[in-house]
């Protein structure tokens, strides 16, 4: 147990005299450059201090605040851009469409209000996505591919309670709500794959058949082509929202499904929302009104 | 076994001995250490590739990314971390007391199974989806009340050695080692006040909501990072980095004004996690100079740490451990002074919520914390088990270079991607329109999450090398040797 400070041979310093487990220091003075340092930290924070807002209900010298300076930020951008959004909302949809310069505009509004807003369930090229996500980018529209259609579906939404011009409709579940058997179910099915041609059980899909034209032809169309007007998915194809093999079929008929979607009108601007109608019109299956 | 007193008493008669000090519960942590090192990195490694692929999520929810990552920021931090921390701090605290652990044998056991238990549970927890939501304190009500217990205990176990020591003054190891376990208490109680919705349910709510809850948490998020990992680690430096060097501590004065310094203004720096947030502005403002004043304090260690090795430089050629604890001073220096750049918050702006976050930390927590703590395990290994040489320098040295070459790609990797990924998400194109939908950004991260998934495994590997090269130094010598050799220790 050193006491007495000893010179330390090496650095020609003294230490301190301590020593701990064999572990000595050296009594060298603070490192003028770290201490200067450190003053001018707590200098600039000094300065900040007084500058900005720093101590409860205080606002600075500067008068600066986070909330003023987005707001600045955001009217400056609004105002670069009001112009030509402006030309937007007047603009209608067809002329959006067929007018260059506006075309160029609402496809790049609308590609990156896509990105942020729908790629989410529609994929990043509206491509869709199992599980009840249609693809926009082709000809198989639920509610009708024409600008305006497109425009009312992005505004009001799907089965979105909140907007009362929601795009609305709902399907029976006819095994639960017991308005088939289970075995009636199956022969449904059964007719479905057949209108794909997909039928494996020729007398359940004849069975099906009638079934399916007192239940289902209401909505789907006699030969199960859809209709747009409920939203209702043309069968006869192979483009299939929830899946298209019987397991998938029966569940549908069973206990139905209620896809839903939300009523933009309510978050976007109308000016992003005919941006997006023209956008989505564009990805492949855009049809004439 | 003799006891505390009786350990003093024979200290004073000149009689001290080294089986005096508790070391079993000691080597143990040891172990710990490293199987949790390779644990959390391994996990690491999982959550890493997960982001570059994200089919390796499996689809399950108990091997999602959202369940794993707190599994394994828990296990490298807490586990990890926390090992090496009670290893080194229980065997600091007595060398450098020469006293020997208050509570003896059966404290460091209850120490060590406490705090494995704690683990354990905590783990067990995420994965079943068991957990508070915020960030580092996850563990619900029931972990937290039994780390209390085990945390309590561990103060008293090291205070009262420090109380009982034999040395006239305490060591700055010691300083740093009793700040970390005060201020971690406090912390944790702290941030973890909550009501259970019954006495059988795991799930509690906080008594803070909205952003004074924010606000605490990143009180304790930030300390954590200030106390457990910077403080508590700065212990380890200060005994290891003496000893590997054989050199007296640069600077008593600087010890003294950077432990103040940096104890104080660390604690006040938790709002730059919350910069543009609800947060009022005076309080970011506070918690932006804060850090920036804390620029020195926390670079005062480093110099401690760097100079003390002046006149024994030379010994970075030859021994691999003291490179690690070197390079670890290093990482630390480079870290600590990101840390206040990210800080200003028009830099924070850019680098808020981006992937230069995780750089930061990474390099912090694998260059600074991971290095520290192989340095030190190197050194102190062989010495637990009354080894006098590492199995192999060679294997260390390999374990050095291919965990540094899987930090810079790391570093760099996440460097990039999130300087890039905040330019991406603020750019406009010619029209006023965002230049990139935030899926874009994603995508054009993914060459870099390969990349740091390589970085990763690089670090991994290493850690498998230094278990190995460790267990070859420890393992009893096999019964085929000369038995000419003496038997010493008999």
């Amino acid at each position: 147990m050193a006491s007495t400070p000893e010179k330390d041979a090496v650095s020609g310093r003294e230490t301190t005299g301590h020593e701990w487990d064999g572990i000595r220091e050296l009594n060298t003075p603070l490192p003028r450059w770290w201490l200067y340092s450190f003053y001018a930290c707590i200098a600039f924070a000094a300065l900040w201090v007084v500058l900005y807002p720093a101590l409860p209900f205080s606002t600075g010298l500067t008068g600066w605040t986070a909330r003023g300076s987005i707001g600045e930020e955001l009217a400056r951008h609004a105002a670069e851009q009001e112009p030509r959004l402006a030309a937007i909302r007047e603009a209608t949809l067809e002329e959006i469409r067929s007018e260059p310069a506006l075309r160029a505009y609402a496809m790049a509004g609308g590609r990156v209000a896509f990105g942020n807003n729908c790629a989410a369930c529609h994929g990043a090229g509206g491509q869709g996505a199992p599980g009840g996500f249609p693809s926009l980018a082709d000809d198989d529209w639920l509610w009708g591919g024409s600008l305006s259609a497109i425009e009312a579906t992005i505004r009001h939404g799907i089965r979105t309670p909140e907007d009362d011009q929601a795009r609305t409709s709902m399907m029976p579940r006819f095994l639960a709500d017991g308005m088939l058997k289970a075995s009636q179910v199956n022969d449904v099915a059964e007719h479905v794959l057949d209108l794909s041609g997909r039928a494996t059980d020729r007398a359940a899909a004849a069975r099906g058949a009638a079934l399916f034209a007192e239940n289902c032809a209401a909505c789907h169309g006699d030969r199960g082509t859809g209709n747009r007007e409920m939203g209702a998915p043309n069968l006869a194809d192979q483009v299939w929202l929830y899946g298209g093999d019987k397991r998938a079929i029966v569940q549908s008929i069973a206990y139905a499904r209620v896809g839903v979607m939300p009523a933009w009108g309510q978050r976007l601007d109308t000016a992003v929302i005919k941006m997006l109608a023209v956008y989505v019109h564009a990805l492949g299956g855009g049809e004439a009104e | 076994m003799p006891d505390g007193g009786q350990a003093l008493r024979l200290a004073a008669a000149g009689g001290w001995r080294q089986d005096s000090y508790v070391d079993g519960p000691i080597r143990a942590m040891a172990v710990a250490t490293i199987f949790w090192g390779i644990v959390g990195f391994l996990v690491g490694v999982v959550i890493a590739s997960q982001l570059a692929f994200p089919l390796l999520n499996l689809d399950l929810e108990w091997t999602t990314f959202g369940r794993l990552r707190p599994l394994h920021t828990s296990a490298v931090i807490f586990a990890f971390g926390g090992n090496a921390l009670l290893c080194t701090s229980l065997y600091v605290v007595q060398r450098t007391c020469r006293a020997r652990l208050f509570g003896g044998e059966e404290m460091g056991w209850f120490l060590f199974a406490g705090y494995q238990f704690f683990i354990v549970m905590a783990a067990v927890g995420y994965l079943l989806g068991v957990t508070q939501g915020k960030e580092y304190a996850e563990p619900e009500w029931y972990v937290d009340l039994w780390l209390v217990v085990v945390w309590v205990s561990y103060l008293v176990a090291f205070g009262g050695t420090i109380l009982r020591r034999a040395e006239p003054h305490i060591y700055v190891a010691n300083w740093f080692f009793l700040a970390f376990i005060i201020t971690v208490a406090l912390l944790h109680i702290g941030n973890n006040v909550a009501l259970p919705l019954t006495i059988g349910h795991a799930k509690s709510y906080g008594l803070a909501s909205g952003v004074q809850d924010a606000m605490i948490q990143w009180w304790y998020g930030h300390n954590a990072v200030g106390f457990f990992l910077t403080a508590g680690f700065l212990g380890i430096m200060y005994y290891f980095i003496p000893k590997q060097a054989e050199r007296p501590v640069y600077s008593y004065r600087l010890s003294i004004v950077h432990f103040w310094s940096l104890i104080f203004l660390y604690i006040w720096a938790g709002p730059h996690h919350l910069h543009y947030t609800a947060l009022p502005d005076w309080a970011q403002t506070l918690g932006m100079v804060f850090s920036i004043m804390l620029w020195m304090p926390s670079w005062g260690g480093m110099i401690n740490g760097l100079m003390t090795l002046s006149g024994a430089w030379d010994k970075l050629r030859t021994d691999p451990g003291l490179r690690f604890s070197v390079a670890a001073v290093g990482f630390y220096a480079m870290a600590t002074f990101e840390g206040p750049v990210m800080s200003v918050k028009a830099v924070n702006a850019l680098s808020h919520y981006t992937d230069w976050t995780i750089g930061h930390v990474h390099s912090g927590a694998l260059g600074w914390n991971g290095f520290i703590t192989f340095g030190a395990l190197y050194w102190l290994v062989p010495r637990l088990w009354g080894k006098t040489e590492l199995y192999s320098k060679k294997l260390a040295e390999w374990h050095f270079w291919i965990a540094t070459l899987g930090i810079v790609l790391y570093i760099t990797a996440m460097w990039v991607s999130g300087i890039m990924q905040g330019l991406m998400w603020r750019s406009y194109d010619a029209m006023g329109f965002l230049q990139y939908s935030f899926v874009e950004t994603v995508a054009a991260m993914h060459p870099y999450y390969v990349i740091r998934m390589l970085g990763g495994v690089l670090y991994l590997s290493g850690a498998v090398l230094m278990a190995y090269n460790l267990w070859r130094t420890v393992r009893p010598a096999p019964a085929a040797l000369p038995a000419s050799q003496p038997l010493a220790a008999e």
